[in-house]
């Protein structure tokens, strides 16, 4: 048997004559909906996804797009963002976070600004590098900016094992961690009091995928039951968006509202039960988190466990970290596109004062963000 | 732009920016506005560039910041379809550094320089103290003998179709996979190569050449942005052409990175009139076997480029922004 190769892991789902099937199912299958479908795809991965391989481009023209808030940096606060500055400001201080991050802007810049006045900013792929920095720095403090989805949370609490197994002295943690079943609630409750001005429903969603397979397809349960719209967990190659879509619609045609696993090779109902213990024994939920343009959603994100506060940033640099609330720019409409109530184009700055160089937006500057997609690759749609 | 970030020496947008700010604005001269891999001096008969080096890690799978230095100059000539003939070579170094690893360097060079039939006739060093400069930067200056005149980057029409010259991204896959904080091993090396070789070999068999561009920061995406620019023309590009080695696209795949943006150091893009595309193509493939046909010259959206999907969809192909970090998740 030959080795496996990491192509085989993708080509098939980059597959053009399975592309055209696909297309085909679906310009058939559509005719026979009563009304136009809004499908929010929640994680940015998906955005990206979408954009790239011009996935609207091959859709009939009652299947649309609502593109969700599922990317770790656009939600970031500037209140969150401005504790990273003054923290890698510090002397002694290392502050490593996890790529894109570095660019996002706060109040007096971002970590890349930090990073040219002087500080010590370093981006990582894998949390577990941090041990390498400490261990290479030992009279430095090594700080964890944490961020992102239940996708990265097990990666930081494995980092805090093994910081508490090794008795590691000089890392502590800044927790950014956010739950995507609270967001999509807060993103359906809230839309009765916005939707007048928008034309924007969410009819179903694509659920994300690698958060998925941390958590199991479980965690989405409440959408079908409770709210009545289909959930259909994806994965991130063009043929899953395309396949996952197809379900949807089948589902409408059929008149069935479920719950359904389209990333099959990867998510399973239960998800990965020893990463989930992990989270759950150094992570607990705090009452409020405050999400950029969609404001406080209850129990969205973590924090650590009391009984770990000696590792805990927000605890041990409590005397220097800014409290106050800052606005966010009056003009960017980033809110409303995370709620999925706007498209980039929609916003007076996309593509002029705010673009991926120079964002005013956090969704300017991931490449997950709805706005940097539609930048890098929707001009022509 | 109120201060320099690492984004401004990307190749891209911001790279632009701080040059036609900053530099042109003050240097301004027909010459210096052609935006050319190499000056074309003398009545059309050298080339004349300039490129610093600075590399971490120094030694890389592949070559060193010795070759590169060597190979940057004279590609950068040979792009103009010039022959490499005088180099100077200036170096900077950090005191503390290792003298094997100098002469490991200089002895790179010097391998280089006799591949290019080329070699240092002036130079310079400087030693400062610890933490002025990271190791060593080396600067080459280089002068070549135009082989063909008219090769121009603003001078591509729809007659042309574009041409990569072997598999994409090597270099830029290379350099992240062994940087530190990237913990990650791979079979990849650097493409950094000599073009001239493979400039001569098309010169000699007459391939209408109408301009080359070695593809290095900001990779092929930014060769093909700005020949649609200087040219106004659309550059229309099919994905599935593109040759991109497992290896590169695998590191694409995990880092989320675009294979068209990433740097190379021996690869390059021609644009050649379309009756001799065959015949480059033949040519190109006898240094290696990936060089292929990837696109064609419309004008359907002047000054951009778009890339067509192998399912019918298409997007522009922008040039890079910001600086490369790996996605998140």
């Amino acid at each position: 048997m030959s080795e496996l190769q990491l192509k085989d892991l993708y080509d098939g789902f980059r597959d053009p004559d399975t592309m055209k099937a696909f297309k085909k199912i679906i310009d058939e299958d559509a005719k026979k909906l009563e009304h136009p479908i809004n499908i929010m795809e929640v994680c940015g991965g998906h955005t990206h996804t979408i954009m790239k391989y011009g996935i609207p481009q091959l859709l009939p023209d009652n299947i649309n797009f609502v593109h969700g808030p599922g990317c770790p940096v656009c939600i970031m606060p500037k209140e969150r963002i401005d504790h990273a500055y003054v923290l890698s400001m510090q002397e002694d201080v290392i502050l490593v976070t996890l790529g894109d991050m570095i660019k996002v802007p706060g109040s007096n810049g971002s970590l890349q600004d930090a990073r040219s006045k002087g500080a010590d900013v370093r981006f990582i792929y894998s949390p577990l590098d941090c041990l390498k920095i400490c261990a290479d720095n030992p009279t430095k403090k090594i700080i964890f900016f944490a961020i992102g989805f239940e996708t990265t949370t097990p990666m930081t609490a494995a980092l805090i094992d093994t910081v508490i197994k090794q008795d590691i002295k000089n890392i502590y943690f800044h927790i950014n961690h956010v739950t995507v079943p609270e967001v999509m609630r807060e993103l359906i409750d809230s839309r009765d009091e916005h939707v007048d001005s928008y034309n924007h429903q969410i009819d179903a969603f694509l659920g994300p995928s690698h958060v998925s397979v941390i958590s199991g397809s479980k965690i989405y349960e409440e959408f079908p039951r409770d709210y009545k719209k289909p959930v259909v967990v994806a994965g991130f190659e063009p043929v899953d968006v395309m396949q996952s879509i197809s379900m949807i619609v089948k589902q409408f045609i059929e008149n069935r509202c479920e719950l359904e696993i389209e990333y099959k090779r990867l998510v399973s109902y239960d998800g990965n039960i020893k990463a989930q213990e992990l989270i759950e024994k150094y992570f607990e939920k705090i009452n409020l988190f405050k999400w950029r343009g969609l404001g406080n959603i209850k129990d969205s994100g973590l924090k650590l466990r009391d009984e770990y506060s000696a590792y805990d940033a927000e605890v041990i640099y409590k005397d220097i970290l800014p409290i106050a609330e800052i606005e966010d720019h009056k003009l960017c409409i980033c809110g409303d596109i995370l709620r999925g109530m706007a498209s980039p184009p929609e916003c007076t700055i996309f593509g002029t004062a705010c673009k991926p160089n120079t964002p005013i937006g956090s969704c300017m500057v991931s490449s997950e963000g709805a706005c940097a997609a539609y930048y890098k690759y929707g001009n022509l749609l | 732009m109120k201060t320099i970030t690492l984004a401004h020496g990307n190749g891209g947008q911001e790279n632009n920016e701080l040059i036609s700010k900053v530099f042109y604005k003050a240097f301004k001269n027909d010459i210096l506005e052609k935006s050319e891999d190499a000056a074309v001096i003398h009545n059309g008969e050298l080339a004349f560039s300039t490129d610093s080096f600075t590399v971490s890690p120094l030694f890389f799978p592949g070559a060193d910041i010795g070759k590169l230095a060597v190979c940057g100059t004279c590609n950068d000539l040979a792009m103009m379809g010039a022959k490499p003939k005088y180099l100077t070579c200036s170096v900077i170094i950090e005191e503390g550094f290792d003298v094997r690893s100098l002469e490991k360097i200089v002895r790179s060079m010097k391998k280089e320089l006799e591949v290019n039939g080329a070699m240092v006739v002036s130079g310079d060093t400087k030693v400062v103290p610890k933490g002025s400069v990271d190791k060593i930067f080396i600067n080459t200056t280089g002068i070549g003998e135009i082989q063909k005149k008219g090769i121009s980057s603003n001078s591509v029409t729809d007659k042309d179709v574009i041409i990569v010259s072997r598999d994409i991204g090597a270099h830029g896959a290379t350099i992240f996979a062994a940087r530190e904080g990237i913990d990650m091993k791979s079979n990849l090396q650097s493409d950094c190569a000599s073009l001239y070789p493979q400039v001569k070999a098309l010169l000699d068999a007459n391939i209408k050449i109408t301009a080359l561009r070695d593809a290095t920061r900001g990779g092929v995406s930014a060769v093909l942005n700005e020949w649609a620019k200087q040219s106004d023309i659309c550059v229309e590009v099919d994905e599935d052409k593109i040759p991109i080695s497992d290896e590169v696209n695998g590191i694409c795949e995990l880092l989320g990175f675009e294979a068209m943006a990433l740097a190379n150091e021996g690869t390059f893009v021609l644009a050649i009139a379309e009756e001799d595309a065959e015949k480059a193509l033949e040519i190109l493939k006898q240094t290696n076997e990936t060089a292929s046909i990837i696109g064609k010259v419309t004008d359907q959206y002047v000054g951009r480029v778009v890339l067509n999907s192998a399912w019918g969809t298409k997007r522009f192909l922008e040039l890079p922004t910001g600086e490369l970090l790996p996605r998140i998740c």
